[in-house]
């Protein structure tokens, strides 16, 4: 029951029963993350008498407040909590040979999940992920073989059900090890598809996946869905930097202040905003077609183009050092800006390993500060030269 | 759509073929077909599509694959520089204080 860790050194496998609750959060009793679904939670539709005493019952379609609630959570507002209570739920008319799939307790993959089964009745097992989507929850381990074996014997799993098959979908391995859950609760882990609706073909075929079933893909919805949290949050630090550039480029072009404000600063509130544009939404809807492997340089181009484009329109004159100062200014500036955020979409990539974010920020964190450092001035520097 | 790929050489996976039994959970569970059945034995085919998730170690039963498991996430990384945790990234929440994360991307 060892695995090697990364130095090669024998680790005691996280996840061996038997072992207190994972949870640091459950100072004051044992086991209070070990409470029954509760019957009252507001997507639950009435509840089921089982021989561990009344499940949930929730349905596969989902209703305009559960869609409202994935909109909210996908450009974050209002997410604090956006979690349904671990334990045992009936979806549609469950009986002792209905399959179980086991999910996490973040609103969305369980929605994702019922969503997928239209027309289908299963027990869904929700596990206590902390709120957590199963593949970040399974990297972090609280989607695991300790939480999973718990959870199967709190809620009785065997007394539900007769047979001892249980589905988790393939994001969840790298927190569950199957021969384990075997060995310690009885029950045979079978991981399901990668993408919830992919199900009913799964379950169809007798729970056999097909090799694109298997494969995490990053399409261009896949893609196209990250881009509105990422772009909020970018939005509020754009908010802060904005108006600061704004008021120091009313004392760096060749008129007064305000009608500098009116010209330059103007432009240079819409730099920042295609700068900020360039790297968290072009890059990741171009990622495929954008030069190099390294996110950085696929986000250094898309603002160094969309920085030239920029300068084109505004028809800069590139005979006066103001012009030339400015603008050499705006694409170090702009170029860094983008490749940082796309830099920062690595982490909602679905194919970066760590040691490559690693190797790749090592050389282009400080090109991006030395790039973004000079830009700024030269920007300043222009102002002599108005 | 091309394959993404994403940098050459660097992923930290590593199969001890001796130890191997053919079982092929490892196949079933990797999202990204890097590895293959050769005869009885499990081989690397595209180590470079690696994205050290360390779904294939975690579910080995043998102990025949190695691999420094962590989350490819820039954000993370520099949250770690900066001695913090949360905010940016998707995984790089702190599970036992979820009210306090920033931004939630997947
Ligand atoms: S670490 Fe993940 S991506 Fe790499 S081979 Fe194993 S399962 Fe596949
Ligand atoms: S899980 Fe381990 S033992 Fe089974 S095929 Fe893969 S490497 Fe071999």
């Amino acid at each position: 029951m060892t695995e090697q860790d990364s130095t090669g050194k024998k680790v005691n496998m996280q996840g061996v029963f038997p072992m207190a609750p994972v949870s640091s959060c459950s100072p004051e009793s044992p086991h209070p993350e070990m409470m029954p679904a509760r019957l009252d939670q507001p997507f639950a539709e009435g509840f089921m008498e089982s021989p561990s005493g009344r499940i949930p019952r929730v349905s596969p379609s989902l209703r305009t407040e559960d869609r409202i609630g994935t909109i909210k959570a996908r450009i974050g507002v209002g997410r604090m909590v956006y979690t349904v209570d671990p334990g045992l739920y009936a979806l549609g008319e469950p009986d002792r040979n209905s399959p179980v799939l086991v999910t996490a307790n973040y609103k969305m993959s369980f929605d994702s999940l019922r969503g997928a089964l239209l027309g289908r009745s299963a027990w869904i097992l929700v596990l206590d992920t902390k709120g957590i989507n199963v593949w970040c929850a399974a990297g972090k381990g609280t989607f695991g073989t300790e939480e999973l074996v718990l959870r199967i014997a709190a809620v009785g799993l065997k007394n539900i059900v007769e047979h001892k098959d249980i589905i988790l979908p393939q994001l969840g391995a790298p927190g569950v090890a199957a021969h384990l859950v075997k060995k310690l609760s009885g029950f045979r882990v079978h991981y399901g598809p990668i993408r919830a609706h992919d199900l009913p073909a799964y379950l169809d075929a007798g729970m056999k996946a097909t090799r694109q079933m298997r494969t995490k893909t990053f399409s261009l919805k896949e893609r196209a869905v990250l881009i509105p949290i990422e772009l909020v949050g970018t939005l509020r630090t754009a908010a802060i930097i904005i108006p600061i550039m704004f008021l120091v480029s009313g004392f760096l072009g060749s008129k007064d202040f305000v009608p500098n404000l009116l010209k330059d600063g103007v432009f240079t509130a819409a730099a920042v905003l295609s700068a900020v544009f360039a790297g968290a939404v072009l890059t990741p809807l171009l990622l495929p077609y954008l030069p190099g492997r390294a996110f950085s340089v696929k986000g250094f181009s898309a603002g160094f183009f969309t920085a030239l484009l920029l300068l084109f329109l505004r028809g800069i004159d590139m005979g006066s050092l103001h012009g030339v100062l400015g603008g050499s200014a705006w694409v170090l500036m702009m170029s860094a800006v983008s490749a940082y955020l796309a830099m920062n979409f690595t982490g909602a990539s679905t194919y970066t390993s760590l040691s490559g974010v690693k190797k790749e920020m090592r050389w282009a964190l400080p090109v991006q500060i030395g790039a973004g450092i000079s830009g700024i001035c030269l920007w300043l520097l222009s102002g002599f030269f108005a | 759509m091309r394959k993404l790929s994403y940098l050459k050489n660097v992923a930290t996976l590593t199969v001890d073929e001796a130890r191997c039994t053919g079982c092929g959970a490892c196949l079933e569970v990797c999202p990204h077909e890097v590895l293959r059945m050769n005869g009885r034995r499990v081989q690397i085919q595209d180590k470079d599509a690696c994205m050290e998730c360390g779904a294939c170690s975690r579910n080995c039963p043998a102990g025949a694959i190695s691999v420094q498991v962590g989350v490819g996430c820039a954000a993370a990384v520099i949250n770690g520089m900066l001695g913090r945790s949360g905010a940016g990234c998707c995984c790089s929440i702190d599970p036992d204080n979820p009210s306090s994360q920033g931004p939630r991307c997947c």
